[in-house]
């Protein structure tokens, strides 16, 4: 495979469940390698349901994905794909490392050889300290990380996250978007961050897939390319302000619609 | 910016004083849980002593502790030998229990038609009062105490049966997901997921079950009456009914509220063993 060729085809994808919802109509898509996509849109409008058929979670009713050449969920080296839920989902009867070393364990990879990997993970999320502690002394943001550590324990080069800090406060949200951002730019991973925030898509993303409900598709597909590396100071921008409202057009437009569907 | 270095909650972060008044306070607090009951026992049973004597209370009626003590020091050898026939029948009927319920509710967790084509059985079996079946049962086992294992053993079974397959099914969605995503093995699954998540409901099932297997355990013996060789404490109550033995009556049903508390306390320091640092129910909580 050339370097050229998009890592995630989506075509013609749709996801009807077995109640009859259409979750998600006629999506089509395409993502480099290396880029920070962001799926925004109201609840209901078939984020996760899109997020969950690129990893293969869900299986898609009509259409087509492929990931890195192979089709969602098949073949390839599972390895690949990191996934952090909304919930931090961990295993709250096992520690931190346990947590953390769980997926490299599922791979048949002893403790004593998948120390090194955890310990990392650890530290990159800053939580190196903390390996023996169970999920429930920690605090939400710090539970967060170790999801994402988790999902950064095998190496993978696209990371799924699904509404990862919604629960969690201002302040908390924007460091761990900053650590989002530096995990992204160090080891050049390709990120769909799935999201209901305007700004966080806009802070984080080189582009924003702005989705509708009823039935989920794709409304508008916004590059912002500029301000990388971003920090703190790229949310003063006027170039910031303006994706912002740009986004916030965008995403009204799917609320009318949704509005006027009822 | 705070640091995740410095967030609070840290589990290792007191610091070392003199004599922390956290444990001076958790020691008080085991403390008062041994000595209150212990404490509020005596009482009661200095006053039962009292009013025996008060009221002149004659022992065919009610005996005094005193006495009952001293009828379990004098009839030891029979009582313990009923002791040890009702502790067998009950751990052994406990732990085919278990046995039964755990590879049952696992088939039925695997497998939803297994489950909807057998589970009226089970349901039967456990709304049925084993008094009622008893008789049955010692008519067509031979043995009676095979036969009163099988009393004992419906009853402590279906808590166990329910709460392993809710326990199994119970794990957490995303974590589900988790395990798909990284391609799990079936037994991977079962080990690292479907157990540890069904631990806590399972425990549940175990304080309950050692209960009934219990309660099973003496009233089948009742059924059963005391012919034949069968000599559990249910005998001896019988048995001490008939000769009007009032304190030997007590005595012996003495030692199956002992037996009793025993499984108990056992049921729950295992279950505090097994969930106590990580399952909400277990975990005490400071205030
Ligand atoms: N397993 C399911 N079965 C039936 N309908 C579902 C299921 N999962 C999601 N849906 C429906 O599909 C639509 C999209 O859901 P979802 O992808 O979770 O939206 P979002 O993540 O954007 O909030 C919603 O209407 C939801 O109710
Ligand atoms: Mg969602």
């Amino acid at each position: 495979m050339t370097d050229t060729s998009p890592l995630i085809q989506m075509s013609g994808v749709e996801k009807q469940f077995a109640n009859g919802t259409v979750a998600v109509r006629d999506m089509s898509l395409s993502i480099q390698k290396g880029e920070f996509v962001s799926f925004l849109g109201p609840s209901g409008c078939g984020k996760s349901t899109a997020l969950k058929m690129v990893s293969g979670l869900l299986s898609v009713s009509r259409g087509k994905i492929s990931v890195n050449g192979h089709a969602a969920g098949e073949g390839g080296d599972r390895n690949d794909i990191g996934f952090v839920f909304q919930e931090a989902t961990l295993m709250p009867w096992a520690t931190v490392f346990e947590n953390v070393y769980l997926p490299l364990k599922l791979h048949g990879m002893s403790k004593a050889g998948a120390r090194p990997r955890v310990e990392e993970a650890l530290a990159m999320v800053g939580l190196a300290k903390f390996a023996k502690a169970y999920p429930r002394e920690l605090s939400g943001g710090m539970k967060m990380r170790v999801s994402i550590a988790r999902a950064m324990a095998t190496k993978p080069k696209l990371l799924l996250m699904d509404e990862p800090f919604a629960a969690l406060d201002e302040m908390t949200r924007a460091k761990l978007n900053d650590d989002v951002l530096a995990l992204w730019e160090e080891h050049k991973l390709t990120v769909i961050f799935v999201t209901h925030s305007v700004f966080e898509s806009v802070y984080l993303s080189n582009r924003v897939v702005v989705m509708a409900a009823r039935p989920g598709r794709v409304v508008h597909d916004i590059p912002l390319p500029g301000g990388y590396p971003r920090t703190a100071a790229y949310r003063l921008t006027a170039e910031y302000a303006e994706a912002c409202r740009l986004v916030s057009n965008a995403l009204e437009g799917t609320l009318d619609h949704a509005h006027l569907n009822h | 910016m705070p640091t995740s270095i410095t967030e609070p909650g840290l589990p290792a972060a007191a610091a070392p004083t003199e004599i922390d008044p956290r444990i001076l306070r958790e020691n008080r607090e085991r403390r008062m849980r041994i000595l209150l009951p212990i404490g509020a026992i005596t009482l009661a049973l200095a006053l039962w002593e009292f009013l025996v004597w008060f009221y002149q209370v004659p022992h065919y009626l009610i005996p005094a502790p005193s006495l009952i003590a001293k009828t379990l020091v004098q009839d030891w050898a029979s009582l313990a030998q009923s002791a040890a026939f009702t502790v067998k029948l009950t751990l052994l009927s406990l732990g085919l229990a278990i046995i039964g319920g755990v590879a049952l509710g696992m088939i039925f967790a695997l497998s939803k038609p297994v489950e909807m084509a057998l589970f009226p059985f089970a349901v039967i079996l456990q709304v049925t009062p084993v008094i009622a079946i008893a008789p049955l049962i010692l008519i067509y086992v031979s043995n009676t105490f095979v036969a009163l294992l099988i009393c004992a053993w419906i009853v402590a079974f279906f808590p166990i049966l329910s709460n392993t397959v809710i326990g199994l099914r119970s794990a957490d969605h995303n974590l589900r997901d988790m395990f798909r995503l990284y391609q799990a093995t079936p037994w991977q699954r079962l080990r690292y997921l479907l157990i540890p998540s069904a631990l806590p409901y399972f425990m549940a099932a175990l304080k309950i079950a050692g209960g009934l297997a219990l309660i099973g355990a003496v009233v089948a013996e009742f059924v059963a009456g005391t012919a034949g060789q069968n000599t559990g404490l249910a005998s001896r109550i019988l048995e001490s009914s008939f000769r009007n033995e009032i304190p030997r009556m007590f005595a012996a049903l003495f030692l199956v509220s002992l037996l009793g508390v025993v499984i108990f306390l056992i049921t729950s320091w295992l279950s505090r063993l097994v969930l106590g640092h990580w399952h909400e129910s277990e975990i005490k909580r400071e205030h």
